[in-house]
């Protein structure tokens, strides 16, 4: 549990030092995209869904996937469709 | 394969993420970035797919099928102007799978140490589901945007708190006693998933729409901690380093808009704060005595086209009104006749942080011409006039001298300063905040009064007339 906790607060500074730098511009598509990190719950509902037996757990891990998956796939595409609008010069139309 | 084959793929996913973050730092690098941690997220589930033990691969591939499709049509489909709404939502469903998946474990639970990180799971993924739930009905208008109070609100609140609190005490109690059918356990996840989901409710409804940028914010910052909570309980290193990172990010973004806001957490999150303006009622002219100077579209187009260098400042009104791209082409006429001109956006601009930028850049406004607050607040003295598209409070002086002001103390942009402003706006009612603005009743102030994207089209029509 300690050795948890120390990955936690160690990712928890990483966080604090990257993201803090990030410029006001970005800051919807920074939502956005750590959104969709924080998604890795998905692997959590493979765990949990994948490797039991127990039926309700399984339906469980089931609609977490789902709900995850969503989270995931949605969020890191609707962050690249913002960020490809982002140019340094104007589409000529 | 083995169990280090795994922690390896996490380790590099975790490091993918954290580069790809990194490179969000400028808008040239920012979409490899998310790409690196899209491959980050694929390589994590692709490991933990065929490098454990599934039972049924099958299903968990049907799942993240369905996932996936739907995930993809929300993406595709939505506008721009629907973002914040979108990522509140997407933002719901990753605290809903946290809380989730936590429950999957209870059965299997051991010692009240794991059973109370299952229940902090619980608890603040279904707070982030509900709540984020609510935000989006909010931001959608599918619930009204006023601060929403009721009798007996914080009474409720406090009840359904320490029901939350004793449902948790109860799932400890006894995770040992299996022999007489379902634990207690199972029984006090159920009723603290019910009273962590009411809890959600109602600590987004007494907040106001236009501080949902900061709601979104903390939100955003609640579905990384549940998902490192749900990592304590699996023991999965992935979900604790991942799930840290973004609760970082939410909170460094909740503290960068409360700083803008002038107002502390705990101010926004009691809500009751401001009634949004229903700006349907036109009621231009006298108020508080002083008289505020109307133009028309003709004379600003005049204004506009020989002046040297304009600032534009967008605000929610534009948002709300869609006129980006009528802005854009307005300053794009501007250019051809050499008129200097930048944007000026305030961290609170829009109905989320930044999205006033993803607006403009829609609209195809290169990101070099985007000043933010401090980079452009030394340069309005030498501007000759500033457009403010439906902003309110952001340019308010009064934040700069009056101390008896509301919003005083609140970092805003120095409109007042330049040579002339002109303010497009439907009516004069006051912002969120409630208070008159002084830039109005200014002598170098002149009032366009109307809907922003109907005024700034009148503009684009009388400037090729000039």
């Amino acid at each position: 549990m300690l050795q948890y906790l120390t990955y936690f607060a160690l990712s928890m500074f990483v966080g604090r030092e990257v993201i803090s730098k990030v410029p006001q511009t970005l800051h919807t598509p920074l939502m956005s995209g750590s959104n969709a990190i924080s998604g890795i719950t998905v692997v959590g509902a493979l765990v949990a869904a994948g490797m039991t037996e127990e039926p309700w757990a399984r339906y469980l891990g089931l609609a977490a996937l789902i709900a995850a998956t969503i989270n995931v796939v949605g969020g890191f595409l609707v962050t690249d469709r913002m960020l490809q609008m982002f140019r340094k010069k104007p589409i000529q139309r | 394969m083995s169990r280090e084959f795994i922690e390896l793929a996490y380790l590099l996913a975790a490091a993918l993420f954290i580069v790809g973050l990194k490179r969000l730092q400028s808008p040239a690098t920012a979409r490899s970035g998310n790409q690196l941690a899209a491959v980050g997220m694929l390589l994590a589930i692709v490991a933990t797919l065929f490098g454990q033990e599934i039972l049924s691969p099958v299903e968990m591939i049907a799942g993240l099928v369905v996932g996936g499709l739907v995930g993809l049509i929300l993406a595709r489909r939505v506008q721009m102007t629907a973002m914040p709404e979108l990522v509140a939502a997407f933002n719901g469903f990753g605290g809903l799978a946290s809380a989730l998946v936590a429950s999957a474990e209870v059965m299997g639970a051991i010692g009240w140490t794991t059973i109370l990180t299952i229940t902090i799971s619980v608890v603040i993924g279904m707070v982030t589901f509900s709540g984020s739930f609510v935000a989006f009905g909010k931001l959608s208008g599918k619930i009204s945007g006023n601060p929403i109070s009721f009798l007996g609100q914080r009474a409720l609140m406090a009840l359904v708190t320490l029901v939350t609190v004793a449902s948790m005490a109860w799932a400890m109690a006894g995770p040992e006693s299996l022999s007489a059918g379902l634990p207690p356990a199972v029984f006090g996840i159920l009723v603290l998933a019910g009273a962590s989901l009411v809890l959600g409710i109602l600590f987004v409804v007494p907040i106001g729409g236009a501080d949902m940028p900061v709601v979104v914010a903390l939100l955003n910052s609640f579905s990384g901690l549940a998902a490192a909570a749900t990592g304590f309980v699996l023991g999965n290193t992935a979900l604790i380093v991942s799930g840290a990172l973004v609760g970082a990010s939410g909170l460094i973004l909740t503290n960068i808009m409360c700083v803008a806001m002038n107002r502390s957490l705990l101010n926004v999150l009691i809500g009751g704060f401001g009634q949004e303006a229903d700006d349907s009622s036109p009621a231009p002219g006298l108020s508080e005595g002083r008289s505020v100077a109307v133009t028309s579209a003709d004379d600003t187009a005049i204004l506009l086209s020989y002046a040297e260098k304009v600032i534009i400042v967008p605000g929610y009104g534009l948002a709300v009104a869609q006129a980006q791209h009528q802005v854009r082409e307005l300053a794009d006429l501007l250019q051809k006749r050499g008129v200097e001109v930048k944007y000026a956006i305030h961290p609170v601009a829009g109905r989320m942080p930044g999205h006033m930028n993803v607006l403009l850049a829609e609209a195809n406004v290169p990101y070099d011409q985007l000043y933010e607050m401090d980079a452009i607040n030394n340069e309005f003295d030498t501007t000759d006039v500033t457009l403010v598209v439906g902003a309110n409070d952001v340019v308010n002086p009064a934040a700069r001298y009056d101390k008896t002001s509301p919003i005083y103390g609140m970092p805003i942009l120095n409109v007042d300063q330049s040579r002339a402003a002109v303010v497009l706006k439907r009516s004069m009612r006051p912002g969120y905040s409630g208070v008159q603005n002084q830039l109005f009743f200014a002598a170098n102030t002149r009032m366009l009064f109307g809907d922003a994207k109907d005024s700034v089209t009148a503009l684009i029509t009388e400037v090729k007339a000039v």
